[in-house]
């Protein structure tokens, strides 16, 4: 099947500093994608790129099939992006600036999906507001509508929750779902990797300009090998001999025993049983999206270096 | 062409909706311009034989008029919008480099031939100034705000904060429009000047649509056509290459 988004070989410098290196990606089409990357990864760059807001050094990138440099009009057509900058146009009000967005596509006739997105993000009370008039959560949902207009098949939000409230968040999340859903390839940056954990299907990792992890969000997850262990606040607070071999710290109380597998949590269980040692509190912990951004984020450094 | 028609309605919109800013104070301070110089010159000046001063200096200060909005026009537009950062809305989209061209341009033309026929009508209240070759004069209207809005394109496009926009408007639009011609016949010149303003592209410009009301010109309405022609061609072909390069716009 076409790839939603191809990237090859594409090198990207600010006079000596190379945001991009190097990078080769395909993207799925129907996939949910994280990009992931501390600040200043490429992330931003990377993504401007595909738009055709920024022109790359070197190397091709393609929009469902059409390169966004040679086919720059069939590629636009195919993608809508949702800026990081909460950017907007002072003159107009949220549904001229949405009809006017629709024009920049060809399209004439487009109050009826218009409207459609006013009403599904929430905006049907600031429909003819002017954009000046806005919260910050509200223009974000603008940003995001405008983005919708020409129902492009792959659609890029550049942290779309950034500053956004809980509720907002949701509300987003599920309406970004939902277009998933529909068949739509969502790529997305975010700094909340628990986001990207529930939503995303595969994830690439990008540092200093590199792709220094890709491979889907269960794999990367599985692959810790800094796994899983039990925290337990104890009374009396003293391990049994059996236990002991298993602690690997003990601070404020808590003690924290690794485990290999969630079997031995039983065998934890009925040691305490046995020696009558009480459990108040007890947590499993499992590596998360963030453990894996962490240790690869710390490796590939060393290895750059 | 719904892209172009579109960026070319917001462009219209734009200026539209700040009416006050963008032709009824140029238009009032084009008004005032003529009315302290009919206060200090009337008496004194007479250009062409059987042409008043104020007669004289009405075309020429609507062309002005038309001149400075054209540029300010598109410049602002395009800076305010990089500025801003809401020109990604349009880099974003599928919208040529010509459309994106056109619609500027065009939007330029129309807020300059507004201003600019506010200007004149006004002036038709108080003053009887026959405008004999109409078409002569819409033909360097045209053109001359055409060519400052595409100058005024590539000044908003090349400049990076209002400072260096503000500086090519008074350092360079400001006094080619001013030596141009609007205020005096180039003839009452020293020879020196007389040539000087003969590089001027803004002097045919007012020199030619001056013949559109009077018939008379300091040289020949067809010439001034040539050189107006040649410069926005000029013109316009450096602001598509830079629209079609993503200079200063796609980084």
């Amino acid at each position: 099947m076409l790839p939603a988004i191809e990237v090859k070989q594409v090198c990207k410098h600010f006079g000596n500093l190379h945001a991009l290196t190097d990078i080769d990606l395909e993207i799925h089409a129907g996939e949910f994608f994280a990009l992931l990357g501390p600040n200043g990864a490429g992330k931003t760059t990377l993504i401007s790129i595909i738009a055709g807001l920024s022109l790359a050094n070197s190397g091709s990138v393609n929009v469902m099939g059409h390169n966004v440099r040679t086919q720059y009009q069939q590629a636009r057509r195919n993608l809508g992006v949702v800026p990081q900058e909460l950017v907007f146009d002072p003159f107009f009000t949220v549904r001229e600036v949405l009809l006017i967005q629709s024009g920049y596509y060809g399209i004439k006739e487009n109050a009826r999906w218009v409207d459609e997105i006013i009403e599904r993000l929430d905006l049907s009370d600031k429909a003819n507001a002017n954009m000046r008039a806005l919260s910050g959560g509200m223009k974000r949902r603008v940003l995001v509508a405008q983005a919708l207009v020409h129902k492009p098949p792959v659609i890029i939000l550049d942290e779309p929750t950034a500053g956004v409230d809980v509720e907002l968040r949701q509300t987003l999340w599920d309406f970004i779902k939902q277009l998933n859903q529909d068949g739509h390839t969502i790529v997305l940056t975010t700094h909340y990797l628990e986001e990207a954990e529930t939503l995303c299907h595969r994830v690439a990792m990008l540092k200093e300009g590199r792709i220094v992890a890709l491979d889907s969000t269960n794999n990367l997850i599985g692959k810790m090998i800094a796994g899983k262990s039990v925290r337990l606040r104890l009374v009396p607070d003293k391990l049994p001999p059996t236990l002991q071999p298993l602690q690997i710290s003990h601070h404020d109380g808590i003690a924290e025993l690794k485990i290999e597998n969630y079997a031995q949590v039983e065998f934890i269980l009925s040691s305490l049983r046995t020696a009558d040692i009480q459990i108040l509190e007890m947590h499993l912990q499992q590596p998360d999206l963030e453990d894996v951004f962490v240790s690869i984020m710390r490796n590939s450094g060393n290895q750059s270096k | 062409m719904t892209g172009f028609l579109t960026l070319l309605y917001k462009e219209l919109l734009r200026f539209w909706k700040v009416g006050f800013q963008t032709i009824l104070a140029p238009m009032v301070s084009t008004l005032l311009y003529l009315l302290i110089f009919l206060h200090v010159l009337e008496a004194h000046v007479e250009v062409y034989p059987d042409v008043a001063y104020t007669i004289f200096l009405i075309p020429g200060l609507v062309m002005m008029a038309v001149i400075q909005n054209a540029f300010a026009n598109a410049s602002s537009s395009m800076i305010q919008s990089k500025i801003s950062g809401n020109i990604v809305f349009i880099l974003l989209s599928p919208l040529s480099y010509r459309a994106i061209f056109f619609a500027y341009i065009l939007a330029s033309i129309v807020r300059g031939l507004l201003v600019g026929l506010g200007v004149y009508l006004v002036t038709l209240v108080f003053f009887d100034i026959s405008l004999q070759l109409p078409l002569w004069a819409l033909l360097f209207v045209i053109l001359g705000s055409a060519l400052l809005g595409a100058l005024g394109l590539i000044a908003g496009i090349w400049a990076d904060k209002f400072d260096q926009l503000a500086a090519f408007q008074n350092f360079i639009i400001m006094p080619l429009s001013f030596l141009s011609g609007v205020f005096y016949t180039i003839h009452s010149l020293p020879i020196a000047w007389q040539y000087l303003s003969h590089l001027n592209p803004f002097f045919y410009m007012i020199d030619g649509f001056r013949y559109g009301f009077f018939g008379v010109s300091d040289i020949s309405p067809y010439i001034s056509l040539l050189i107006v022609a040649i410069c926005l061609l000029a013109i316009s072909l450096l602001a598509i290459r830079m629209l079609k390069a993503g200079y200063k716009l796609r980084y």
